[in-house]
């Protein structure tokens, strides 16, 4: 009994250890990707590419999910607020949902998985195959010209996906409550208009992606350059990157909602 | 004695014997006094020099003790088993690995000790031919080229494509510029690597397992190239390869490197006619030796459990 105790207590301090370790390892990372990007910036078209990458690439599922979202929540909007004579709030409805969780959110559990494991992918092939390590010897710095130019790339992409999945999914609540159930379009959008507030709704909506475009995108460039140079060890690095930044996502959201909107 | 007087002679620079630092040392490998150590005392003969060094994986140790040196305008060739350090060499040639102890020094200059400006500046006047090329798999062969001129140098596009062209007339390829790595041979793919390699006209040139899944048009083309590259750039070369007949056709030079040690030396005609076992073994392709066929094990009757 004495030693089984003694044996799990171990593995929890093992595990532990491990993960602080790793935790040091992938900050130490970061902070030489973010020093050494002065050449992302420097070298604008590096900067482009990588936004085309992460970003232009996922706009097709982020612009389909989004309306579909739109138009779910627009009959389940309209379904609960009949019962209560409100209908026409079901502009605001939607609109709150979308830009203060949904929109953030689902975009960054999206991003995640498009151009998340993509980019762990592509770097962790780079890493296999040797191609960072041929680029060190050509004396070209990978964390310059690969890794930062990459995870700026995602940062900047992430909120303005958010942005766009957030007016799909308002196109796809009008399109059910306004033009399928027939709610009044004068009332659809002047009540959105009136109860979304800039500063409180939609300003937080875009620091939550923000934060959420910066975990994941570190999370994918980390797993990437830390996987294993086998395709096992590069399959793995990409089940870590999908699962870790849902899981961060969801753990980060529940903090930041927790400063944002209900004063805690 | 007589052996490395005659070395001198050949790469007309001294050898000295250096006092084996092993067994003072915290390396875990037992390592013997080397026997046949050669090290120029004349630095600038040296291209690149090993100055006792110890280097090991974690726990495990890859190199210990070694103290050899390369030097100027010679193709030389590092020759072992697989695992037993000869990458590694390559890797801290350039940098990407530092030793645990002593120093690798390229141009008379402390590699290990260099910042990172430093050492960036180094690897430009290296070049390494990656096993398998190592090719940027989303660029063309001309891309692929390029990269070094457009990432190093501020030249017009004219300049660059004459420039790429060029380097890939070396290699022949200059047909080829337009295709993708993934529509090349691996012969193909390691010339066009070699083209990129090449590309800043390094003085030293490193070429891991150049020779490794080619088929012989491929290897004997690659072998020719390694030894016109070499003079026609006036470099240095590094041919790290198990590849015996090969190599050594082409290089002036031999060290044998087993368990993190070098343990014979020589020019390819001193190494064919050697009484050393290892040296014997690994030329004439011997299945078991100095290098055992079986992996340490227990007893065979007991991992069986038939017997006593």
């Amino acid at each position: 009994m004495t030693a089984a105790l003694a044996g799990g207590l171990r593995l929890i301090g093992r595990l532990t250890v491990d993960g602080v370790w790793r935790l040091g390892v992938a900050s130490r990372f970061m902070s030489i990707v973010l020093l050494r990007s002065a050449t992302t910036f420097r070298r604008f078209r590096l900067l482009i590419d990588e936004v085309y990458f992460a970003g232009a690439l996922s706009l097709i599922i982020i612009v389909i999910s989004g309306l579909f979202v739109g138009l779910v929540l627009g009959l389940q909007g309209y379904e609960t607020l009949k019962r209560y004579g409100s209908a026409e709030a079901v502009g605001t409805l939607v609109a709150l949902l979308l830009v203060r969780e949904l929109g953030p959110v689902v975009s960054a559990l999206l991003f995640a998985s498009r151009a998340g494991s993509a980019i762990t992918a592509e770097i962790g092939i780079m890493k296999s195959t040797e191609q960072l390590s041929a680029m060190e010897m050509m004396a070209v710095d990978p964390y310059s010209r690969v890794l930062a130019p990459m995870f700026w790339g995602g940062f900047i992409s992430m909120p303005l996906l958010a942005a766009i999945f957030s007016a799909m999914g308002i196109v796809g609540g009008y399109l059910i409550a306004v033009v399928v159930i027939g709610v009044d379009a004068g009332a659809f959008w002047s009540q959105m208009e009136a109860n979304v507030d800039f500063r409180n709704d939609i300003l937080n909506g875009v620091i939550k992606s923000i934060v959420f475009g910066g975990a994941v995108t570190a999370i994918a460039v980390f797993e990437g350059y830390d996987a294993l140079p086998t395709a096992e060890g590069v399959s793995h690095a990409v089940t870590r990157t999908v699962v870790t930044s849902a899981l961060a996502v969801l753990a980060l959201d529940f903090v930041l909602t927790a400063f944002m909107f209900t004063g805690i | 004695m007589w052996r490395e007087t005659r070395l001198a002679t050949i790469l007309h620079v001294q050898s000295t014997r250096r006092k084996p630092r092993c067994a003072m040392s915290s390396c875990p490998l037992e390592c013997q006094p080397q026997e046949y150590n050669f090290k120029g005392n004349v630095r600038s003969e040296n291209l690149v020099e090993f100055d006792g060094v110890d280097f090991s994986y974690g726990a495990t140790p890859i190199l210990c003790n070694v103290d050899i040196g390369f030097p100027k305008g010679k193709v030389i060739a590092i020759m072992g088993g697989s695992g037993s350090g000869k990458t590694t060499l390559l890797r801290l040639i350039g940098g990407q690995l530092k030793p645990d102890a002593g120093n690798v020094r390229f141009e008379g200059e402390a590699i290990n000790f260099m910042s990172h400006a430093r050492l960036y500046a180094s690897r430009r006047r290296m070049g390494m031919l990656f096993q398998f090329g190592a090719l940027f798999t989303d660029l063309s062969v001309f891309e692929n080229v390029a990269f070094p001129f457009r990432e190093h140098l501020q030249l017009p596009e004219p300049m660059i494509r004459d420039l790429v062209l060029m380097k890939l007339h070396a290699v022949g390829l200059r047909g080829a510029h337009r295709l993708k790595p993934a529509e090349l041979s691996g012969g193909m793919a390691r010339r066009v690597a070699l083209a990129r390699a090449i590309a800043l006209d390094p003085s030293l040139m490193m070429y891991d397992e150049p020779f490794a899944g080619l088929d012989p048009i491929s290897v004997a083309v690659i072998a020719n190239l390694i030894r016109r590259l070499n003079s026609a750039l006036g470099a240095t070369s590094i041919v790290v390869t198990h590849d015996v007949e090969e190599s050594f056709k082409i290089v002036d030079y031999v060290y044998f490197i087993s368990q993190g040690e070098i343990v014979a030396q020589g020019t390819p005609a001193e190494l064919r006619e050697s009484e050393q076992p290892y040296v014997r073994q690994f030329v004439q392709g011997q299945g078991d030796g100095p290098v055992r066929f079986h992996y340490p094990a227990g007893a065979y009757d007991a991992d069986l459990g038939v017997g006593g």
